[in-house]
């Protein structure tokens, strides 16, 4: 058939189909006057190769393992091995979570990852005074290598990979996770893992910030350098919209606002000297995955483009890996209901399909009682099998980008490609991210969308079943929850008050009084911060000294 | 006339980061009509009682989503005793388990609202309870 031809007949049966169309309408009206994503992007009621026209193949989506990485980062993609099926878990004390972890291994997840209670993120020793209430609620508290060397116990280092959740102090959890490895005969250069650091993205939606911008940056590129020379498997940030999005945003910011926070940590390494074709290499994503399927698979589709463009012809890396977006996914918490909780892990199940869909390297799945508490046991391990069956079961991972050369995803993906330059355009415009977010910006936006969601919940027009819809009545009261035991704090306390007494004192004090003066130079930090930690100086100790020296980022507060 | 708003101050009291749900339901407050003084992210019970008593608040929402309810709801009530301004309203929201609910009225708040609760249904209960008090 001539293309001539094709288009000919393509032309009279859209014809055709428009005038069906409008008969069906005249008989029943859709289910509403117009259809848009979960992000708010309108869609169309049926996609023709029309949409895909101006699609160049090879330039758009190439393939697998090749620019612009469209359709994933590795040619064999799941058909060589699963994703990373990596839960995020930490409550209590070291001793509880490290029962936990090993519980997880035992049950077939693949790498670790950390939560921390929120003093430890924050730079606090759990017996500060910011800390009561908090200790060991969120997270686990750590305060020392002491309980480093407790969480880690009996897990191998050299072939578990972990991941932790922490960003102002990441540096001080870095180097205790080392001083850990190093007493346990394994080097540096052998472990592999993840630490967030990635600064901005708290200042704009997730809050743990400690220090302001400006030495915050430099203690992020401090790493940067350190692992390039030292950890060379690590990977120094995740860069994570996953936060973002659950603040509100819609895809379309999630994807613009990460890449943008992205583009601020590749210039400040450069500033500092550094080559992006290597340190380009251990930045790593995290997005969320969230309700809107197609969108979603677009979205991460999207996201791996945008970003292989933005190292290849902004800073011209040539370097394939450092080109690569690599991602984290974790399905989206805010979407999980108090209400039937039961539901959540068929609402989890689809998250996971957009997650593996859209090409992750590695997923955590929510846990179906996240709304009422942290997950128990019970519920953990549902979370897990979900992706056991995804991974397994479906089939969808035995096909590389299944959803390519669909005109419905592939014109989402060009909407949300194109929809996420214009906002770094814009965030370009203000001076970059660090000036955007002084200015309120991203900010802004994210409120602007959460609050226009949550209204479209309360009106009906949006349904969340369970919530707003399809309600029943219900007795919750006797759910079985995870409780952390009020205690937790005053042990946690008497512990650090005990391992400051055996410990050299003497030595701490010196190693912090270096930290001090090397926060004053401009030379890496990192050292400094592993004969500190190496001599049982706190993390509360040595963000202590930080403090002094940097000072404290004060919230821009937006309404 | 703007003396008899409503004035109400939303918190987040700790080192809880999550604030989407403070600042949705400072907003829906505030575009009914209320005078909002939204505080920001960490805040200690003291600072929290110190900006209502000077705001002359009628009613303190906290926002708690890390678990640690039951420590920042007391502080906060125990500390309006002393400063004897307990007729501010205390009530709040989160990630609250229902079995926890009950003891957080005992103690002294006025209303926990849960997850989906629509923010209409916040702002009824506040006026009511405002005006209730206000007589």
């Amino acid at each position: 058939m001539s293309g001539a031809k094709q288009s000919e007949e393509l032309t009279a049966g859209r014809e055709k189909y428009k005038a069906a169309v409008a008969k069906s309408l005249e008989r029943s009206p859709e289910r509403r006057a117009a259809f848009t994503t979960g992000g708010g992007i309108p869609v169309e009621r049926l996609y023709t190769p029309d949409d895909v026209a101006g699609l160049d193949y090879m330039n758009d989506l190439g393939f697998p393992g090749e620019y612009p990485y469209t359709r994933g980062v590795q040619p064999t993609m799941y058909r060589g091995r699963f994703w990373t099926m990596r839960q995020y878990a930490g409550f209590a004390t070291a001793e509880a979570s490290n029962e936990r972890y090993r519980y997880l291994l035992s049950q077939g997840t693949t790498g670790l990852s950390v939560a921390f209670d929120l003093p430890t993120q924050i730079g606090y020793d759990s017996d500060h005074r910011m800390a009561q209430g908090e200790v060991g609620k969120v997270g686990v508290a750590i305060d020392s290598l002491a309980d480093m060397e407790i969480l880690f116990g009996g897990i191998p280092l050299d072939k578990v990979t972990t991941s932790m959740t922490i960003n102002a102090p990441a540096g001080v959890l870095l180097a205790m996770y080392i001083a850990v490895g190093e007493k346990n005969g394994i080097k540096p250069e052998q472990l592999g893992g993840t630490i967030q650091n990635d600064i901005l993205k708290e200042y704009i939606a997730r809050g743990t910030y400690i220090f302001p911008p400006k030495p915050s940056m430099r203690l992020i590129t401090d790493i940067f350098e350190f692992c390039s020379q030292n950890v060379p498997k690590w990977n120094t940030i995740s860069i994570s919209g996953y936060h973002i999005r659950e603040a509100g945003s819609t895809a379309i910011q999630e994807v613009a606002f990460t890449l943008a926070d992205g583009i601020a940590y590749v210039e400040a390494a450069i500033a500092k000297g550094q080559d992006p074709n290597v340190f380009g290499k251990r930045l790593s994503f995290f997005f969320n995955a969230h309700n809107d399927f197609l969108e979603e698979v677009a979205k991460f589709r999207a996201a791996r483009k945008v970003w292989g463009r933005i190292m290849k012809e902004r800073f011209g890396v040539t370097d394939k890996s450092a080109q690569m977006l690599r991602f984290h996914t974790q399905t989206a918490g805010s979407t999980l209901t108090a209400q039937q909780p039961e539901i959540n892990v068929v609402r989890v199940a689809v998250q996971t399909m957009a997650a593996v869909m859209g090409g992750t390297q590695s997923l955590h799945t929510n846990s179906l009682d996240e709304a009422l508490a942290l997950p128990t046991d019970a519920s953990v391990r549902v979370a897990l099998r979900t992706q056991q069956v995804v991974a397994y079961e479906s089939g969808i991972t035995n096909i590389v980008d299944p959803f390519a050369g669909s005109y419905a995803v592939e014109s989402l993906t060009k909407t949300i490609e194109e929809g996420a330059w214009e906002y770094i355009r814009k965030i370009d415009d203000l001076g970059g991210m660090l000036a955007a977010i002084e200015k309120g910006y991203p900010q802004q936006n994210i409120q602007d969308a959460s609050y226009e969601y949550q209204r479209q919940v309360e009106s009906g027009d949006r349904v969340v079943v369970g919530v707003n819809k399809f309600q029943i009545e219900e007795d919750d009261s006797s759910r079985q929850l995870l409780r952390v035991d009020p205690s937790v704090g005053d042990n946690q306390a008497k512990k650090l008050s005990k391992m400051k007494e055996s410990r050299d004192n003497v030595r701490v004090k010196e190693t912090l009084e270096e930290i001090r003066k090397t926060a004053q130079r401009t030379d890496n930090l990192m050292p400094r911060i592993l004969d500190a930690v190496h001599s049982y100086a706190t993390e509360g100790e040595i963000c202590g000294v930080l403090r002094d020296v940097f000072g404290e980022y004060k919230e821009n507060v937006v309404l | 006339m703007a003396d008899n708003k409503i004035r109400v101050v939303v918190a987040k009291p700790g080192l809880d980061g999550h604030d989407r749900g403070a600042k949705v339901i400072a907003r829906a407050f505030r575009d009914s009509g209320m005078e909002v003084i939204y505080t920001g992210l960490r805040q200690t019970p003291e600072q929290i009682v110190e900006t209502a008593i000077q705001e002359d608040a009628d009613a303190i929402g906290l926002s708690i989503l890390s678990g640690a309810h039951e420590h920042y709801f007391s502080a906060i009530v125990e500390l309006l005793k002393q400063k004897n301004a307990s007729d501010i309203v205390v009530f709040g929201g989160g990630v609250i388990p229902e079995s926890d609910i009950p003891h957080l009225l005992e103690i002294g708040a006025g209303a926990i609202f849960g997850p989906g609760t629509p923010t209409t249904e916040c702002i009824e209960w506040l006026e009511k309870t405002v005006s209730r008090k206000r007589g």
